[in-house]
């Protein structure tokens, strides 16, 4: 997943969005907005993004950015009356390099609010120096369930999701099935294990049996042996988190080995979310649970999902939606101090108090600064995708081993 | 033992000089930076010892760094070990016992063999720590920072690394001693026979030495000390991951001890420095700084085959009057090999 | 399932069996290139591996383009072998008298070059590749298995391609050069023939080679930004097993790392990756040149 290695630094002025009017917009916000003039009298708030741009992750960085700097723009591009300044810096979606990178926004680019990684590895890394440094940190995607659980800390929030909290309510829905026993299959890293958890929490305690958990090198995409071995246990279900290319490919590989249709496919909601168009006929029939839908049929989803298409030529996502989420709970917490961010604690009040009005429908903040989140059931259902409603309605995630909490 | 010339030497005294004052007025974020130019330094000055010098060209050098990154990482996280008088043994040793253990099968071949064997090692160590679940699996693992770490007299702590200063001067200290220490081994007769091993297998081994058992114990060096360097970046960063071991980070290694210039200890430490700092300005400029780097790396192995220890030492050479002839044909081929 | 699958019966072995020699015949084309150009042009080559990568690129465009994957092979191995020949002709060139090291380091700065195009090229998006219709169904084994005809349509054609092989090394002029350079590379210069023309036609071939299997897998392993490098450390091993140089070596090393592969993943998943490095050296144990190198 990794592919670039030599150096590990990005931060750009390019105009990620299309939109004229957007781009524009960041541009004068970065350089024209006069710092000591505007009334408030005070500098621009610096952010700094520590994302994916090139590799595997990259389209999932560069929705984050484009989503966060579009809420932005709809605010006038600015916070709480302060001008936004950008830098962007590549992750590389690489954990050894995260800590160094975080220290660059943080000491070198000056970065006032710090938002964060695709990769749980470079989250785990980039929290650690973030809580050292005191730097307000939204973490935008990664899902490693320590984040907002032994690592918690005030000055960290999370806008998007734990893993843990995605798979959880699957093993009561499958339960409703009437799937008594699965084999589940996932690749053998933290984020994979840490979503079985969360199915195995809800499965075995509601009476189902785990035939056999099936554990893949990451990133190995080679499922034929396993997609066998499947095909003679028989099991009622198979439950799976995978995610980019070996979703799209486990996907193909399961409807080629004859199993689709056969034995259902149940998985953490990313298992479809970009991939199912791709896969076109293989994906029909896949259920999964997730805390966003592209397929949400609610006003406010309507419109950002028009809105982004319109300023970023591309559809929206469920990593737009936490970069889109993550400006709105910033926003939501510099007005409290009227953009302040000195005062660090009144702005972290502000948002463990505030209801998040989102695109995946409004959310709040657990104490261990986790969103507690409905979580949708969704089928693919020739070619589209569906919602068949709320699997878990305010889930918030256990928060184990969190001292806030 | 080729010789470096002397006004190198007064130059390298004044670049440790300049490194021992720099964080009293630099700024916090380059020295942060130049820290971990320093622990690439020992890093690569290590892997030169193998390439430029006893002529072995290893593409799995970084398996030795990560051994020590996580035997390090081990001690401290699940067995509470913060004091270095433990740790910094356990480290070489484990680092080591890899590299005799690899050592040995590897130097049984050479060339493309030897290459293609280093690498496949490091792989094969690298799922090691990647797959097992002991180690903690693909993301690494976060070492507190109050575990880092120390050492201390009873309860007096003398040096803790979780301090940045602290641990500059310390990665600093290493930088130097590594520096002395290598070229002590080189000037041995140990060091010697290394060389012309290089220079000619045959004739050395003619000479009636045991050519492997040579190879070999300079393989163990060079391991153990790539894995005191990563004993200091797991130190630096509090942060290990299977990346560490990965045969990327190899391949960077290598690159930085061709670009400084293989077979003079301080080619390294210019390289490590010249990369990274290349990597803070070029990132800065263009979207495509990977494509820079790529192009980067084909225009040195081009055009500066020497290294910039190479054009230093052409440099130094300039400076002084021109010396006589050096003698016998052997002593030149390591001499123009050393530039 | 620790002890092994207990009431796995015949088809299920047999299944297991076909997807590791399925895999290991991917593997061998891509090893079989690297191993000639290491063992006629003495050229340690990094950048084998980005030839699948592009080749699987090529593959998602041009059947996005024509609408068809037989058409785009057609048309892709083309663009390959030009692309491998500009890249030996300005590039492989100035390394054949290099020392080993510049040659990995200048390939290692080519697979960068390669992966920052590819991303100018295509992005940095996965894609997956339709398997052509005709080919797309499967064979039910038992009321649950079944085998599908795509990947058995890869190992007849690998098959094919190998057989194709042998004969044009085994049978024909070049092929006699090839073996001859192989074995005594200054030999050949001496004798006399254009060694330069020939390294054009072993580089071209491999990067022809590797970019096929990244067409023909396309459809299977999906395309995605890493797969490059992923398949050129596992071609490494394979043709060390087999020795360098050896086609009939790549062969056998390239069956053995298929089906090390593939049962280690079934039996010793967490040990999977690291059983093909341990297969390696034990071979080299026993035969530090590999199964037919030269030693």
């Amino acid at each position: 997943m990794n592919d670039k290695t030599l150096l590990n630094v990005k931060s750009t002025r390019r105009q990620v969005l299309g939109g004229a009017a957007v781009a524009a917009g960041v541009a004068a916000a970065g350089t024209f907005v006069p710092t000591r003039f505007a009334i408030g009298a005070q500098a621009n708030v610096k952010i700094g993004f520590l994302l994916p741009y090139s590799g595997t992750y990259a389209a999932l960085g560069h929705n984050i950015t484009d989503a966060f700097k579009m809420r932005v723009a709809e605010l006038g591009n600015k916070l709480a009356g302060r001008g936004v300044e950008y830098v962007m810096l590549d992750s590389e979606a690489a954990p050894p390099k995260a800590k160094d990178n975080t220290a660059r926004l943080i000491l070198k680019d000056k970065c006032d609010v710090l938002v964060g990684p695709v990769h749980s590895g470079v989250a785990m890394a980039m929290a650690q120096v973030a809580r050292d440094e005191g730097t307000l940190t939204i973490v935008a995607n990664a899902g490693a369930d320590n984040i907002t659980r032994e690592m918690c800390a005030p000055n960290i929030f999370r806008s998007s999701f734990s893993n843990w909290q995605s798979t959880y309510p699957c093993g009561s829905v499958m339960l409703k099935d009437g799937i008594k026993d699965a084999v589940t299959i996932t690749w053998n890293y933290p984020a994979g294990k840490q979503m079985m958890q969360g199915f195995k929490d809800s499965f075995l305690p509601g009476g189902g049996k785990i035939v056999k958990e099936i554990l893949i090198d990451f990133p190995s995409v080679e499922f034929q042996a396993h997609l066998t071995e499947i095909a003679a246990l028989k099991p009622g279900a198979v439950f799976t988190f995978f995610a980019g290319g070996g979703a799209l490919k486990f996907i193909n590989d399961y409807a080629a080995a004859g199993l689709q249709g056969k034995i259902p496919l149940y998985g953490a909601g990313f298992l479809t979310d970009g991939v199912y168009q791709k896969a076109g006929a293989a994906a029909n029939g896949i259920k999964t649970t997730l805390h966003y839908s592209d397929a949400l049929d609610t006003p406010k989803n309507r419109a950002f999902r028009q809105n982004f298409e319109s300023n970023a030529k591309r559809p929206a996502d469920v990593y737009a939606v936490q970069g889109y989420d993550a400006a709105e709970m910033l926003r939501v917490g510099l007005e409290a101090t009227k953009g302040d961010l000195g005062a660090q604690d009144k702005v972290v009040a502000a948002i463990e108090k505030a209801t998040i009005e989102s695109p995946r429908g409004n959310f709040t903040i657990s104490k261990a600064h986790n969103p507690v989140q409905d979580i949708y059931l969704r089928e693919i259902v020739n070619g589209e995708e569906k919602v068949l409603g709320v699997a878990h309605k305010a889930l918030a995630d256990p928060a184990t081993g969190c001292k806030m909490a | 033992m080729p010789r470096t010339p002397l006004p190198i030497y007064v130059l390298l005294a004044l670049g440790a000089v300049a490194l021992a004052v720099y964080p009293l007025f630099g700024d916090v974020f380059y020295v942060r930076l130049v820290a971990k130019v320093m622990v690439l330094a020992i890093f690569a000055m290590s892997l030169d010892l193998l390439v430029g010098y006893a002529g072995l060209v290893s593409f799995g050098h970084a398996a030795f760094f990560g051994v020590g990154a996580y035997a390090t990482a081990a001690l401290i996280a699940k067995a509470g070990i913060a004091d270095m008088a433990i740790i910094l043994p356990v480290v070489l040793v484990a680092a080591a016992v890899a590299a005799l253990v690899i050592g040995w099968f590897s130097i049984r071949t050479s060339g493309i063999y030897f290459i293609m064997i280093t690498l496949a090692f490091a792989q094969m160590l690298y799922f090691f720590f990647h797959d097992l679940p002991f180690w903690w699996g693909a993301d690494g693992v976060n070492l507190p920072r109050r575990g880092l770490p120390r050492l201390a007299f009873g309860d007096t702590v003398i040096l803790d690394l979780s301090d940045r200063t602290v641990f500059y001067y310390v990665a600093l200290a290493c930088l130097v001693l590594a520096f002395a220490l290598l070229t002590i081994i080189l000037r041995s007769p140990f060091g010697r026979v290394i060389v012309g091993i290089r220079v000619n297998e045959n004739r050395v081994r003619a000479l009636g030495y045991n050519v492997q058992n040579y190879k070999l114990v300079a393989f163990v060096i060079a391991g153990t000390l790539a894995g005191f360097a990563g004993f200091l970046e797991a130190s630096r960063t509090a942060f290990v991951a299977p990346a560490h071991l990965s045969w990327h980070e190899s391949g960077l290694v290598l690159v930085i001890v061709l670009l400084g210039g293989m077979g003079t200890l301080y080619g390294p430490i210019l390289g490590a420095f010249v990369l990274v700092m290349l990597e803070d300005w070029v990132s800065g400029i263009t979207e495509f700084w990977l494509l820079v780097m790529g192009l980067f790396v084909i225009l040195v192995v081009l055009f500066l085959p020497n290294g910039i220890a190479g054009l230093v030492s052409t440099l130094a050479q300039r400076l002084r009057p021109p010396k006589p002839d050096v003698g016998k044909p052997v002593e030149r081929e390591v001499e123009a090999a050393d530039v | 399932m620790r002890a092994g699958p207990i009431g796995m019966d015949f088809s299920y072995y047999l299944i297991q069996i076909l997807n590791g020699v399925q895999y290991g015949f991917l593997l061998f084309l891509v090893a079989s290139g690297l191993t000639l150009i290491f063992g006629i042009m003495g050229i340690i080559n990094l950048a084998h591996g980005s030839f699948y990568m592009v080749g699987a690129y090529l593959a998602y465009w041009l059947t996005g383009v024509t609408g068809n994957l037989f058409y785009a092979i057609l048309l892709g191995v083309p663009i390959s072998v030009v692309l491998g020949l500009l890249i030996e002709r300005f590039g492989i060139t100035f390394l054949y008298k290099r020392d080993h090291l510049y040659q990995v380091l200048f390939t290692y700065g080519l697979i960068l070059v390669f992966n920052e195009m590819r991303s100018v090229l295509w992005g940095n998006d996965v894609h997956g590749v339709p398997v052509p219709d005709l080919l797309s169904g499967a064979i039910p084994l038992t009321e649950t298995q079944s085998y599908p005809v795509y990947r058995l349509f890869i190992s007849l054609v690998c098959v094919a391609l190998a057989a194709c092989l042998y004969l044009v090394i085994q049978r024909t002029r070049l092929g006699m050069t090839i073996r001859a350079g192989a074995s005594n590379r200054e030999m050949v210069q001496s004798l006399g023939i254009d060694i330069s023309r020939l390294f054009a036609v072993v580089f071209g071939l491999g990067a022809a080679l590797a970019a096929f299997a990244g067409m023909i897998a396309a459809p299977v392993s999906s395309v995605y930004p890493g797969m490059g490098e992923h398949v050129l450390i596992i071609s490494f091993v394979v043709v060390v097993i087999g020795g360098v140089g050896s086609i009939k070596g790549a062969f056998i090393g390239a069956m053995l790392i298929g089906l090390t592969h593939t049962f280690g993943a079934v039996f010793v998943p967490q040990a999977a990756s690291m059983a093909v490095y341990a297969v390696m050296a034990l071979v080299l144990l026993w035969r530090p040149q590999g199964l037919f190198g030269k030693a």
